[in-house]
């Protein structure tokens, strides 16, 4: 016992002697896979002999979570994820250091979108679109036609089918559900969204979840950002992807902590990973991500996707203060009506299918009735248009300290959300068997 | 129990034993409990008291009426406890039958059969599950091979039936381990008493066998419970959401660490861990279960009979490929290049090998190092507390088991953040590192998680053991420290090295408080490495490939720990026979 408690002593002297030679280091907060962060830490640490690069990889809410709670002796230097949205929490909590782009040929916008943080607080790294990934092995055996754009996930021949992830795990699940919305409109959005939601074989924890099933063939179909679906295709997985018309495309990011242990090492990867030579290293095929530097699509390999000739032809124009302001709303409403009530929405789903299908063969004006009815009902948003523009409403999200009365009005406004959901997708599949026995 | 307790007359002891402390006791009581206080109790205040206060400050219960109100959070209660509870009902199938046939036949591969029942604790949940999915899932191999050949899909990984599947089979060694260690320490006289009265075969098991060893068995039965109620990321990863624990990660981690209704669900189960506990216990109060001989020595294992034998293998044989299926996906997938909606892989390589050993060997000194502390750690304090609990009448005794079990009950990620806010303002003696960013942090968050494991263990054990065996030695002069070490930890020697066990192959897999407390890759542990080699396209051979060499690295440890603990039982005895 007291030969392992000097053991134990001698490796605690012999570690904090070892940590305290001063070292040149840059530590990296990232949700990156290890593909990217070890191309860009062999790349700077190459042409920069005596620096060490520290990833530390945490998924976006950890990785906020981690900086925020780091002590200020000790903050590490650049955060590095895709979901703006977890640079504009930062922004807000002052937890980001200025910085100017190295970069000057980077074009401003990027269809409606600003590239660099307008405030100066995040720089765009990459360019991300989103699209829809498929097993090719897995249609052809259950005999399902590609899709195309997102109207077609909708339709029943997919059903259970398809995957997607929920917006409040995933940033980039969340800014494809925003480009629908915003591409569509608020009500025709949702309903394309429940349509796709109820057509879902599983609705995922992870936003990785979605390609790596894809890819075992585990689902047919997933809502990805484009890297995963190009990285599979570039790894030899029997997958396909496309971008459908109604897609936005918005920079992943990069920024410097407030107060960064190594500000001058962070400021000098930064301008790396914006250099010709670091927005090259996105080519590689288990990357596939887009340069926002438009020279270095020169040398992209055949094939590549480049955003800025107009090949990828974004409608949606994306408003990321729109999105920004209602994101709580919109992912509370997405967990609260899909996510927790995925069977229940689902089962209203196959009845209505079930039930069309019987109509098809055997007409019936009243069970078409019932029918439109029970469509109605499953697939609206229980927050409508108005609601979702009311000021008031949208602070109720917005506010991060939670009094005990505003805990009340927010888990009282869920559970309205949560039953009235289920009381309506009970509801439809009712209805639906109504007009299923009619059309006997 | 001082050197006095010998001159004490015989009649007296027994009660002198059991009423007795002394500054010692007192001195080591307050040591664990100084540790529980700043490496527990501190941190997971610092976090659970959002749940009773407004945002002024005020203390308010009003979180939880509108936790209450959820009809959400109750259904996920609900579900929580059917899993909790089915999960049980099926692991003692599993397990039941493994550890009567290990303990009471001439068996061949006894220690083959336990070393193989221990390796599902070592493979992460999560990575489990992903296996599972390869070959159970609607597209995974058995599915293809049924919709081939009959046109049929099993839905077997859908919603809850699959969490209860997955954590079965991944928690059932918790039972079998605490349940062999019971069954061998029962007296034997006990059964061949009720055989000499006519008891035989099922009777003589149930009448007999198992209810002597239910202190062994509700111990496995309260840690699978608790484990499967706690668990987050085994029901993330099979994508079910409708669970507390699922529920209370989901809601910190999304909807921002200030949103107090994600604490009131961690406290809702800390207090639902807590009355399971109680409850376990209750069932056992006002019994006796200590016998005066321990076992294996006295009666020869019996040999079974060609029918007997059949059906035992059969079912050790279907239990262990059921156990070993998430491995055999493992194995596969970590020496695949593509495996696409194929029943095995179509492109074979070693490439995920050489990528590892490159990369990550470094992550394996690290697990084995903080999982050694911490399971080195836990089994000294579970076997003090247990001996302060059981064998002397020490006040606080009770609570100092209760604050150490009720870490069960705390999700990773609460006791994650509550190190980091708890610790960042102190920094290492000697050096200029913040304490958060220190390894031995996670050493620690590994002790404080997977205490309640090994103190289950030795508090069974010691159960086991009879106060008499403690009076024989102190009547021949034998002090206090001598009799402990020399009577009651060797006595224990089987209990604690379970709890050795388990501390370290759940430690080794733990991973929501290891994802909070990580700062720099060089002090990743392996869990952390499969994570992140699994969030990427490319890298799930790999991540498969460094589960692999963890699972048989692991594997070999403990099957070199059984060996040192049979031989040594073996010298005992032929050492007892020659006298």
């Amino acid at each position: 016992m007291r030969l392992m408690f000097r053991c134990l002593m001698a490796a605690i002297l012999a570690l904090c002697g070892f940590a305290a030679q001063a070292q040149q280091q840059v530590v990296i907060v990232t949700s990156f896979p290890k593909e990217l962060t070890e191309a860009y830490k062999k790349a700077f640490e190459s042409r920069n002999p005596g620096f060490r690069v520290e990833i530390l990889n945490k998924p976006t809410p950890a990785g906020v979570a981690y900086i925020r709670e780091a002590p200020a002796a000790n903050k590490p230097d650049v955060f590095w994820v895709s979901a703006p949205d977890a640079f504009e929490v930062l922004s807000a909590e002052k937890l980001l250091a200025k910085i100017e782009s190295p970069a000057k040929e980077v074009p401003a916008k990027i269809g409606n979108y600003p590239i660099n943080d307008p405030k100066g607080f995040y720089l765009g790294q990459a360019l991300a679109g989103y699209g829809i990934m498929w097993n090719t092995r897995y249609l052809a055996a259950n005999k399902l036609p590609e899709p195309r754009e997102w109207a077609d996930l909708t339709k029943p021949v997919y059903f259970s089918h398809v995957s997607m992830s929920s917006p409040s795990r995933s940033g980039t699940t969340h800014l494809t559900v925003e480009t629908i919305l915003q591409g569509e409109g608020w009500e025709k959005g949702w309903q394309q969204m429940l349509m796709i939601a109820a057509n879902c074989a599983a609705i995922t924890e992870r936003s990785f979840g979605v390609p790596d099933g894809v890819n075992n063939g585990q689902y047919g179909i997933g809502l990805v950002i484009d890297f995963f679906g190009l990285a599979a295709m570039a790894s030899g997985f029997p997958t396909k992807f496309v971008y459908p018309s109604v897609t936005a495309i918005v920079p992943a990011n990069i920024g410097m902590v407030a107060g960064a242990k190594n500000a001058e090492n962070a400021r000098r990867f930064i301008n790396f990973t914006l250099s010709p030579e670091g927005q090259e290293l996105l080519f590689d095929p288990k990357i596939s991500r887009l340069p926002v530097l438009p020279s270095v699509y020169k040398k992209a390999p055949a094939g590549f996707p480049n955003p800025f000739t107009g090949k990828i032809k974004p409608k949606v124009n994306f408003d990321s203060e729109l999105s920004e302001s209602r994101y709580y709303v919109v992912s509370s409403l997405f967990d609260h009506t899909i996510t927790f009530r995925h069977k229940e929405l689902a089962a209203a789903a196959r009845a209505i299918y079930q039930a069309e299908a019987r109509l098809a063969a055997k007409p019936n004006a009243r069970a078409k009735e019932l029918l439109t009815e029970a469509r109605a009902l499953a697939f609206t948003p229980v927050v409508g248009e108005q609601k979702s523009k009311d000021k008031d409403f949208l602070a109720l999200f917005r506010e991060t300290k939670r009094s005990a009365q505003k805990t009340k009005q927010l888990t009282g406004l869920e559970e309205y959300w949560s039953s009235t959901a289920r009381k309506n997708y009970a509801r439809a599949v009712e209805l639906a068997n109504q007009a299923a026995s009619l059309a006997r | 129990m001082g050197r006095g307790g010998a001159a004490l007359a015989h009649s007296g002891i027994a009660r002198a034993m059991t009423g007795r402390f002394t500054f010692v006791h007192a001195a080591i009581a307050l040591l664990i409990a100084l540790f529980l206080l700043v490496f527990l109790a501190i941190p997971v205040f610092t976090v659970i008291y959002v749940a009773f206060t407004n945002a002024d400050g005020s203390l308010t219960l009003s979180h939880f009426q509108s936790f209450f109100h959820l009809t959400l959070m109750r259904e996920s209660f609900y579900n929580s406890l059917v899993v909790g509870g089915m999960s049980v009902a099926v692991s003692s199938v599993f397990a039941l039958p493994l550890a009567y046939f290990i303990s009471r036949f001439q068996f061949r591969g006894a220690i083959l059969i336990q070393t193989l029942g221990v390796l599902p604790l070592i493979m992460p949940p999560f990575v489990g599950a992903t296996a599972m999915q390869l070959l159970f899932g609607r597209s995974g191999s058995l599915n293809l091979i049924l919709g081939d050949w009959f046109g049929i899909n099993l839905p077997i990984m859908e919603g809850l039936n699959a969490v209860i599947w997955v954590e079965a089979l991944h928690y059932f060694p918790f039972i079998l381990l605490n349940l062999t260690v019971a069954l061998n320490n029962i007296d034997r006289a006990m059964e061949e008493s009720a055989q000499n009265l006519g008891a035989s075969g099922f009777r003589l098991f149930r009448r007999i066998v198992f209810p002597l060893a239910m202190p062994g068995y509700m111990a496995g039965a309260a840690l699978v419970f608790l484990k499967v109620f706690d668990d987050v990321a085994t029901p993330l990863v099979l994508n079910v959401t409708n669970i507390l624990a699922a529920q209370a990660y989901l809601r910190i981690t999304s909807i921002g660490i200030d949103d107090p209704i994600g604490y009131v669900a961690s406290v809702i189960m800390v207090a639902a861990s807590v009355f399971a506990l109680w409850g376990s216990t209750l069932v056992m109060r006002g019994k006796e279960y200590a016998t005066l001989q321990r076992g294996g020595s006295t009666l020869a294992t019996q040999r079974l009979k060609p029918w007997q034998a059949a059906i035992a293998y059969g079912w050790i044989v279907f239990v262990l490929l059921l156990v070993l299926s998430p491995h055999i996906g493992l194995l596969l997938l970590s020496f695949s290049r593509i495996w696409s909606f194929t029943v095995i892989p179509e492109a074979y390589t070693l490439q995920n090998y050489v990528t590892v050993f490159r990369e990550s060997s470094f992550m394996l000194w690290n697990s084995a190092l903080y999982c050694g502390i911490a399971a080195g750690l836990d089994v000294l304090i579970g076997t003090a507390i247990a001996y302060l609990m059981l064998r002397t009448r020490l006040p606080g005794r009770q609570t100092l088991d209760f604050i150490a079990t009720s870490a069960v009950a705390i999700p990773g990620v609460v006791l994650g953040i509550g190190f980091l806010r708890t610790f960042r303002d102190f920094s290492v003696p000697l050096a200029d590192v913040p304490l958060v960013s220190f390894w031995l942090i996670i050493a620690f968050a590994y002790t404080v998680r997977r205490l309640p494991y090994a103190l289950r263990s030795c508090v069974a054990s010691l159960q086991q053991v009879h106060v008499s065996m403690e009076e024989a030695a102190q009547t021949l002069g034998a002090g206090g420290r001598r009799t402990v070490t020399r009577i009651v930890v060797p006595l224990m020697a089987g209990g604690i090295l379970a709890g050795f066990v388990t501390s370290f192959l759940t430690a080794a897999v733990e991973l929501s408080a290891t994802i909070m407390l990580v700062s720099a890759t060089s002090d990743a542990p392996v869990s952390y490495g499969i994570y992140l080699y699994m969030q990427s396209i490319a890298g799930r051979g790999p991540g498969a490939a460094l589960g692999v060499i963890a699972v048989t690295l692991v594997a070999l440890g403990t099957y070199v720990s059984y060996r040192v603990l049979h031989s040594r039982n073996l010298r005992f005895e032929a050492h007892q026979a020659m006298k």
